[in-house]
């Protein structure tokens, strides 16, 4: 395992009085493709928002290449290299492609400045296409690969992508897969949450697995393809 | 009602130029206003209902300038800045902190500030009405005659102006990145915000441009009115009609309803002189029944 670049350690998240998160841990070494994975309502998209500063954990901490994440605000936590895909898209609708792109623009927590325009419609020519049309008019495909390269556009050490495949169609999905594969080759860091295990089965390096708010499960990913039971228990496949 | 006399200056080229220029005027000062409401609005989902006494702000620190320095151009500059900086200060002091309160919160609140700020220009400037500030020495020549109508310079002046100010802004809305940016936190200030975006510092730079329009309208508009505590709130009611039948948050939309509000002065004045201000509620009573979202406002949202 290389270096651990993003450490999640003892995450308490509520939702008002009701608690989600027990005491959440995890790492993700650098490069590698981390896939958080879980039934529906497990706390996947809890623990990203944790992660993102959009839901603040009440304990715990996230450090990320050392820099201490929890407590600080989701702007904040987006500069120092943390960028979050959300699960449902929320592209800028009235903007057009290469508007949304360019919002998302900025560099690296270590002025990294990869990822321009020219890189991202290198990697995604559908987006250079269409970078003109209004983000409301793409289907959900499109506008799944351009909520990932409007967060590629600021550089990030680490990407995280809430359930990139839901609802996709199977051959977008394939896409999107090959999208995160590439982008392992370029040396991104990608922490990915999905109920789709057969889709992080070809994809990650890695995987965590929680269920009702607790990890339950760390290891290679082929330690996972390997154990029926956990599969069976928490993951109903 | 004078349908007659409506009739007659719609007939006549020098009193329908002479009305319409008028019209303009009016309309484009009350755009420079509303603006403002409606892009604060838009941004940061509270109605400024203090931004009439940013306006009647932005006339005294004008005159101020003015007595002190005789520069007209100044006196706006400096008005424009000073409420800009004021709003600001507003902003981060008092509205940021109720912004997920109750809507009656932010609106007690705002009526505190007009109360404040109308006591404390008459603390300041005293209690008596100050005159205008005239217009600048540029402009003290003799009039235009087009079509036969007499067309003041000034007033050219004032409606060019305003519309440079109209297209600065829309440049600025969907040409430049933070003006994107603050389009996209319109609708989604939480998104903005994950892709490192400072959200606060953009809702006080918005609350800050707002608040300047404010001034700077309440400034030119002081040019040839008096000025007097409590001169603000017709304007709120104003701005805020505009906002309404253009559409909340919709600068676009302010501007084609400031234009229209302005011409139905202008002619109301001749068609209906007992009803001028009544004609601008049924225009919004109109709109909020048949259009309740404005003229270019988002449906639905």
């Amino acid at each position: 395992m290389s270096e651990t670049f993003l450490d999640v350690a003892d995450l308490d998240v509520f939702y008002g009085s009701s608690q989600i998160l027990f005491g959440v841990g995890f790492t993700v070494g650098r490069g590698e493709t981390t896939a958080l994975l879980g039934r529906n309502g497990a706390g996947k998209s809890t623990t990203f928002k944790a992660l993102a500063g959009i839901a603040p954990p009440k304990r715990g901490s996230i450090t990320l290449a050392g820099a201490t994440l929890e407590g600080r605000k989701p702007y904040r936590i987006a500069r120092a290299g943390l960028g979050y895909v959300p699960e449902d898209r929320q592209v800028f609708p009235e903007h057009s492609i290469e508007d949304n792109l360019l919002i998302g623009a900025k560099k690296g927590p270590n002025g990294e400045d990869y990822w321009t325009l020219a890189r991202i419609y290198e990697v995604l020519p559908r987006l250079h296409d269409l970078r003109h049309r209004m983000a409301g008019r793409l289907s959900g495909g499109e506008q799944q690969m351009l909520t990932i390269a409007r967060t590629l556009m600021g550089n990030p050490s680490v990407l995280m992508l809430d359930e990139p495949s839901e609802g996709l169609a199977p051959i977008i999905v394939a896409q999107i897969g090959d999208l995160i594969r590439r982008l392992r080759h370029l040396g991104v860091t990608v922490l990915l949450a999905e109920q789709n295990m057969h889709f992080c089965l070809g994809i990650a390096t890695h995987a965590v697995v929680i269920d009702k708010g607790t990890i339950v499960h760390r290891g290679p990913i082929a330690e996972l393809r390997d154990n029926e039971e956990i599969r069976k228990r928490y993951l109903a496949v | 009602m004078d349908l007659a006399a409506l009739g007659d200056c719609l007939g006549t080229s020098s009193c329908l130029i002479f009305q319409t220029v008028g019209g303009l005027k009016i309309g484009l000062l009350m755009f420079l206003v509303a603006s403002g409401l409606t892009l604060i609005f838009g941004v940061l989902g509270v109605i400024n209902f203090a931004h009439g006494s940013f306006y009647m702000l932005g006339a005294y620190l004008a005159w101020q300038t003015m007595a002190l320095t005789d520069n007209f151009y100044l006196a706006v500059l400096a008005a424009a800045l000073g409420v800009g900086l004021f709003g600001v200060l507003f902003e981060r002091g008092f509205m940021s902190r109720v912004y997920r309160g109750d809507v009656l919160v932010q609106i007690l609140l705002c009526y505190a500030f007009i109360l404040i700020l109308d006591d404390l220009v008459i603390i300041v400037w005293g209690e008596e009405f100050l005159s205008s500030l005239g217009i600048p020495d540029a402009f003290h020549r003799p009039p235009l005659f087009v079509g036969g109508a007499i067309v003041p310079v000034f007033h050219l002046f004032i409606i060019g102006f305003s519309t440079l100010v109209a297209v600065a802004l829309w440049l600025f809305m969907t040409r430049t990145k933070w003006g994107k940016i603050t389009r996209a936190a319109e609708q989604n200030p939480l998104m903005v915000s994950a892709l490192g975006i400072n959200t606060s510092l953009l809702f006080a730079g918005i609350f800050a441009l707002g608040s300047l329009l404010a001034g700077l309208g309440g400034a030119l508009a002081a040019s040839e009115r008096s000025i007097s505590s409590g001169m603000g709130f017709s304007v709120v009611l104003e701005s805020f009609i505009v906002t309404v039948i253009g559409g909340m948050g919709s600068i676009g939309g302010a501007f084609v309803a400031a234009l229209l509000i302005g011409m139905t002065r202008s002619f109301g004045a001749i068609g209906f002189p007992l009803f001028t201000d009544g004609l601008m509620f049924v225009l919004m009573c109109l709109v909020l029944v048949l259009r309740p979202q404005g003229l270019m406002g988002r449906s639905g949202g």
